[in-house]
């Protein structure tokens, strides 16, 4: 391997892992946040418990998600000083805003709800969790701002070095740039997808107690009521943003939907495939099951038109950049990981939207904390979102490849030339060894936190506030 | 003013709010396993910081990204350049900023321990490398005509840079230990009380080391000559006042001039860095500047009215969060961490 793919490896690894705990903050902020308004407002105990144990949880996925951050800052220039150099007048504004918008916010106001209480007053200490929601989200679209522009440069203008090559590109329009068609679809289904995330990981953890029928009954009940409420209406605006999303890819990134569909040869109208087993090497299909029109239902929401191929797109795109990368250059991103991660993204999607209405139904005939053999399902559902997450951002990532930026940079033009394969070798193997013993710690504390329950949030929220009892414990 | 030149003195703002308040952070710290003779005491020690730290390395991650938006050149050729030095940092931060919400959550004294550890090397670790950094920017590294870092590791660690990084770890020590004499009661508070006194002195013995280093090692004496001006007069006065207001046991005083110490030493840093950002030992016609590393006047224009709008907001609940949190930590107090 050369330094070009340990650095795609590395990105692969730790954004991967940064966003194991992205979508939980995004989502599990404003879960807390409402749970502490309901107290704040009803004055019923068991919400105060509810956003302290859950805060409790939060507060420990948080810290994960923030210094994993700091990693994504500044990567950029280690591994990708070209990448910066051409799209920094355009990249880095966004991160510099995120930071100033919403990690301050964020990390001054998280400190100020799990550290501020009793020192406040109750209304400022529920406007602290709702500025760490607030903060959480804001950060996640200026980040999906900057993530839009790779996938769908716009409002910038190109800048050329005297031969005539493409040096840079520059800012043309902010405002462009800012609202993004690609980021309006993007934005939508991040924060439904946190949502969804948070619904299942506090179902999950409601339902392993309710089973075990522990002394907690009705603050489990009230909180799996609350998550399955939640989770439904995450799940669906997902499923419906993604409907969305998927149409703009047909437009902006059609290679990126070709692949996600194992579709070679282009068709109208286009069929959608249930399983597709491709020749990779002779890029055709082997073996594929597809349900004629549906493509083109999903693409234009009508049962005909044009669907491009893989096939018909590389061609295009080496006929459009021939004077650029010459005329045998590969556009074709990795197929058979695209195609796979969509039908993960969208198989758990829609498992969970099952899951929802199962649990919805059940709360309307008051059977969901009877219900066992659903409760039962529940703990292993906490896996379904992660799932969904990751082949998510995969496809997306993948999708756009050869390209860094669609159209303007190819990745690996975008490698920084001065760092060697054995720098990056050795940030690879840290990064990956202390992210492994991370991930440990951190799963170890969220399952004891998780099973002991609510009696001992509250117990080390007040416990231990004197030597006596520290020494007791 | 030119943009590209407010960016920088914008830039600079950041960093001192950084070592500032990550200063006494990282002193906090590397102070913990030390000032902490039992699990209560370290974790008053740890609470002493706790609601401040991570508000405190923003400062960092907005000074990396005002570089990025600013002047991507020099982000892309630090960044990469000081590659190692860089992926020491980070590992660094993630294994503090992990141990500080992980350490008391679990009773298991080997637990505690390891992420005692884990705090002390995370703050130790960047104290130092931050120095060798900054020494670096001035003393010079290879870049080449493309603005390509053409070193390795080593080339950034000379006798110049290694006592730049012991100069700043030292004055973090310090800062954070007169930090704790401000925040904490009873012994942990004696005990920082009369570090913060034996630590003084070992600090102006580093920053006299750097200074004549300043004129052995670099071309800050071609440039400015013998006298060096006012600011890092200042600068050295302001840390004289500190061994005289810790004598006088007034350490609300002694704080403010360790803070004025680490201000001034980092404005006359950039000061002499001007209008370079970064030096090229190859050739100096190859230094990056703050012209040609600058961003599109449009986008400084843009990032000039974001920056004007926001870092007041920023600088009044972060300070707001000061105020809420100004209380002494002892430990009969609650404790979170």
């Amino acid at each position: 391997m050369e330094a070009l793919d340990l650095a795609r490896l590395q990105f692969a690894i730790t954004t991967t892992y940064h966003f194991f705990f992205v979508p939980l903050t995004l989502g599990l902020s404003i879960l807390v946040a409402i749970m502490q308004t309901i107290w704040y407002r009803t004055g019923n105990p068991v919400y105060r418990q509810m956003a302290r144990f859950w805060g409790k949880l939060f507060v420990i996925n948080f810290a994960m998600g923030v210094v994993t951050g700091i990693v994504q800052e500044f990567q950029f220039g280690m591994n990708w000083s070209e990448y910066s150099r051409f799209m920094g007048d355009i990249f880095g504004a966004p991160l510099a805003i995120e930071a100033l918008l919403a990690f301050y916010l964020e990390s001054t106001f998280i400190a100020v709800w799990l550290f501020g209480e009793g020192r406040l007053s109750k209304g400022m200490h529920l406007a602290a969790i709702w500025l760490v929601a607030i903060g959480s989200n804001i950060s996640a679209l200026w980040i999906l701002i900057a993530n839009s522009f790779m996938q769908q440069p716009v409002g910038y203008r190109e800048v050329l070095d005297a031969n005539g090559a493409l040096l840079k590109v520059e800012m043309d329009n902010f405002l462009d740039v800012v609202t993004n068609p690609n980021v309006l679809v993007q934005f939508p289904h991040v924060f439904a997808s946190g949502i969804t995330t948070a619904a299942f990981f506090v179902l999950g953890i409601s339902a392993w107690h309710l089973l075990r029928k522990t002394e907690h009954h009705d603050f489990f009940a009230r909180s799996a009521r609350m998550a399955t409420v939640y989770g439904l209406i995450g799940v669906v605006l997902v499923i419906l943003v993604g409907h969305l999303q998927a149409q703009h890819m047909v437009e902006t990134q059609p290679m990126k939907m070709a692949a996600a569909e194992g579709l070679f040869e282009t068709e109208d109208p286009a069929s959608f495939s249930l399983l597709t087993i491709g020749d990779w090497e002779q890029r055709e299909e082997v073996f594929s099951i597809r349900i004629p029109r549906l493509l083109s239902l999903l693409a234009y929401n009508r049962l005909d038109g044009e669907v491009k191929g893989i096939n018909d797109l590389q061609a295009e795109y080496q006929a459009q950049y021939a004077d650029r990368y010459g005329p045998d250059a590969n556009y074709r991103p990795p197929i058979a990981a695209i195609y796979w991660s969509f039908r993960a993204m969208v198989g758990a999607g829609f498992t969970m939207l099952l899951l929802a209405a199962i649990g919805f139904y059940l709360i309307l005939r008051d059977r969901l904390t009877s219900a066992s053999r659903f409760l039962k399902v529940l703990p292993f559902a906490i896996a379904l979102p992660y799932i969904a997450n990751t082949a998510g951002w995969l496809m997306t990532e993948l999708g756009r490849q050869p390209w860094i930026v669609f159209g303007l940079q190819r990745t690996e033009e975008a490698v920084s030339p001065n760092v060697t394969t054995e720098m990056v070798a050795f940030s690879l193997i840290a990064f990956t060894l202390v992210y492994g013993v991370l991930m440990v710690a951190d799963v170890y504390l969220l399952a004891k936190f998780s099973r002991r329950g609510p009696a001992v949030a509250d117990e080390e929220a007040f416990g231990g506030a004197t030597p006596a009892a520290a020494t007791a414990r | 003013m030119d943009l590209p030149d407010l960016w920088f003195v914008l830039i600079s703002i950041l960093f001192i709010g950084f070592f500032f308040l990550e200063g006494f952070d990282y002193g906090v710290g590397i102070l913990l396993p030390f000032l902490g003779k039992d699990d209560r005491e370290r974790r008053v020690i740890v609470n002493t910081i706790g609601p401040v730290w991570d508000a405190n390395e923003v400062w960092m991650i907005t000074a990396g990204g005002a570089i990025f938006a600013a002047f991507p050149q020099w982000y892309a050729t630090l960044f990469s350049g000081f590659y190692l030095a860089l992926v020491l940092i980070l590992l660094a931060l993630i294994v503090r900023g992990v141990a500080f919400e992980f350490r008391s959550k679990d009773e298991n004294p080997r637990w505690r321990r390891t992420w005692d550890w884990a705090i002390f090397f995370g703050s130790a670790v960047p104290a130092l490398l931050w120095g060798v950094a900054f020494g670096n920017l001035v003393e010079g590294t290879p870049i080449d005509a493309q603005m390509h870092f053409t070193g390795n590791f080593f080339d950034l660690l000379s006798p110049y840079t290694l006592i730049a990084g012991l100069a700043g770890f030292c004055v973090f020590l310090l800062h954070g230990a007169v930090f704790l004499s401000l925040k904490t009661d009873g012994v942990i508070r004696q005990r920082a009380e009369a570090l913060a006194e034996r630590l003084w002195l070992v600090v102006v013995v580093v920053a006299l080391a750097l200074a004549v280093a300043n004129y052995a090692y670099i071309d800050i004496f071609d440039e400015i000559g013998v006298n060096p001006g006012v600011m890092p007069v200042a600068s050295a006065a302001a840390l004289l006042s500190v061994g005289y207001f810790l004598r006088q046991k007034q350490f609300g005083w002694a704080f403010a001039f360790t803070g004025l110490t680490i201000l001034l030493s980092v404005a006359t840093f950039f000061w002499f860095l001007y209008p370079n950002v970064m030096v090229s030992s190859t050739d100096e016609a190859f230094n990056l500047t703050v012209n040609n590393a600058a961003s599109s006047q449009k986008t400084l224009e843009i990032m000039t009215i974001v920056a004007l709008v926001f870092v007041p907001i920023v600088l009044i609940y972060q300070g707001w969060s000061y105020w809420v949190f100004r209380k002494r930590v002892t430990v009969e107090s609650r404790l979170e961490y």
